[in-house]
């Protein structure tokens, strides 16, 4: 595996890679090992989407693929081929998500720091139909840490969108 | 992350000639790559060969799961819930929602250890990451480490769950690769540490996997997974146990076990299967099993406390499966 030090690559050359976020499609040449989160962050000045671990570890930097929650720290942007939704895609016509609303309105975050994170994955949980209980609802949330621990308040702000989610669906 | 030549190819030709680390969900690698644990020099992205190889079929002959299927998209399919369980549970009780959502069935497999000494380049000995420089986990913090399959050069243990679910239903393995497709039992795909545990697989270079074959096995819906970690989600397993029973009334027929969390490999416990072949299934039978299953072990402090939690898990896998109507 690990073989002995080999004088240091050049940098590599540049991929093309187009990315469409919130609807909005953006044709970059990145260095391929960048990331899509810091695609996002570093190149489009999307920074609702947060580096935690860096790691798949925590959760912060959950953004949607195709509909589906993925982690954008652990994908290269040239190897993204869906549309991506970030959190500064949900809300519509400056009305927020009810995913967004119930945060606020269960104080569900305290530093805010995994909030992006957490409604995202909330988001894709409500749709997957992991909401059928509370202990259903942790499992599928436990991607997504709080070092606040929030996290009475994220449940019942998720029980709270989920029904709104689906009266809308 | 050091830089990489980046390549995608649209099928499974193009890869195998490609040459390079292949890429797929990337939840190991990217991980590996930014702690300068793997260093691939080209990386060449094989998510489009889903085309061919993602489909998730069931029929009289048994199960094929493509290699480019996603964790998530195997827990949920319904044929698997309902005529495999086992390897629905080994699923879905693994990762985060999201890395179920991004990881393959092929990658899944191949995961790497999460030896602590492997995954931090500042220890400067590990024989998987540097192939002789000795293993910091023989007298290092080694609470999670390995008792079945170690060598006195790696005592990393295997950390996956659905290995165990495929290598105790007979699975098979197929492969592309430069000189053509292959099939193989899944059982012989992983290799133990011995003297080499930088030699995972008997994987050759440019090789590719494209699909699991399990062969259909009717007593397999009295199958599960059991799971026991430090935190009831999203972390992996102390010591698991996949079973599947073939019972006629409460007498083994026969018995498939695997054991995760306490071996180097996907571990089949056939000791234990013959141990329970025509007994009836009891606690007492079930512990003579475990006894057999964990009778090789080898333990370095830390993980003194793992061969009777593997035991007292196959127990319990044991009479929650013989309880299961099915």
């Amino acid at each position: 595996m690990a073989t002995a030090e080999a004088a240091p690559p050049a940098t590599p050359a540049a991929v093309p890679v187009t990315l469409n976020v919130n609807g909005k499609s953006h044709a970059l040449a990145l260095d391929p090992r960048t990331t899509l989160l810091d695609a996002l962050r570093e190149h489009l000045d999307l920074t609702g989407s947060k580096k935690g671990c860096d790691h798949g570890q925590c959760g912060a930097c959950t953004v949607l693929v195709d509909g589906r929650r993925i982690l954008s720290c652990l994908t290269l942007a040239a190897a993204v081929r869906g549309p991506v939704t970030t959190i500064e895609g949900l809300a519509q016509n400056g009305n927020l998500h009810p995913m967004q609303q119930a945060f606020i309105d269960h104080d569900a975050f305290q530093c805010g720091y995994c909030t992006p994170g957490q409604i995202m994955s909330a988001v894709a949980c409500v749709r997957e139909g992991h909401v059928r209980s509370d202990d259903e609802i942790r499992e599928y949330m436990s991607g997504n840490l709080c070092r606040c621990a929030a996290y009475p308040n994220i449940l019942a702000a998720i029980k709270d969108a989920a029904p709104r989610m689906l009266d809308k669906a | 992350m050091r830089p990489f030549a980046y390549a995608h190819v649209n099928d499974a030709a193009e890869a195998v000639k490609a040459g390079g680390t292949f890429l797929a969900g990337g939840t190991t690698l990217l991980d590996l790559m930014k702690l300068d644990v793997m260093r691939p020099e080209r990386v060449v992205d094989i998510n489009d060969l889903s085309r061919e190889f993602s489909a998730i079929a069931y029929g009289p002959q048994g199960l094929r799961l493509g290699a480019l299927a996603h964790m998530a998209e195997a827990a949920r399919h319904p044929d698997v819930v309902r005529e495999f369980p086992v390897i629905a549970q080994s699923l879905s009780l693994a990762a985060s929602g999201q890395l179920r959502n991004m990881a393959t069935l092929g990658g899944n497999v191949l995961q790497r250890t999460r030896c602590t000494y492997f995954r931090d380049t500042s220890w400067s000995r590990c024989n998987k990451r540097d192939p002789g420089s000795g293993c910091a986990a023989l007298e290092g913090v080694n609470r999670k480490h390995a008792v079945l399959g170690t060598s006195p050069n790696c005592i990393a243990t295997y950390a996956g769950d659905f290995a165990q679910s495929l290598i105790a239903l007979d699975a098979a393995v197929e492969l592309a690769g430069p000189s053509g497709a292959r099939r193989m039992a899944f059982a012989d795909l992983h290799v133990a540490p011995g003297d080499d545990p930088s030699v995972e697989t008997v994987l050759r270079p440019g090789e590719l996997i494209t699909g699991f074959i399990v062969p259909a096995l009717p007593f397999a819906r009295r199958s599960l997974y059991l799971k026991i970690r430090d935190r009831q989600s999203y972390e992996f397993a102390l010591a698991s146990a996949a079973v599947a029973l073939d019972l006629d009334g409460g007498t083994v027929r026969q018995a498939r076990i695997a054991l995760g969390g306490v071996a180097t490999k996907p571990w089949r416990a056939r000791e234990a299967e013959a141990a329970l072949r025509g007994k009836a299934l009891d606690e007492s039978s079930a512990r003579a099993a475990a006894e057999a299953a964990f009778a090789g072990a080898v333990t370095h402090g830390g993980n003194d406390y793992k061969p009777e939690l593997g035991k007292r898990t196959l127990v319990r896998a044991l009479l929650q499966a013989k309880a299961l109507e099915v």
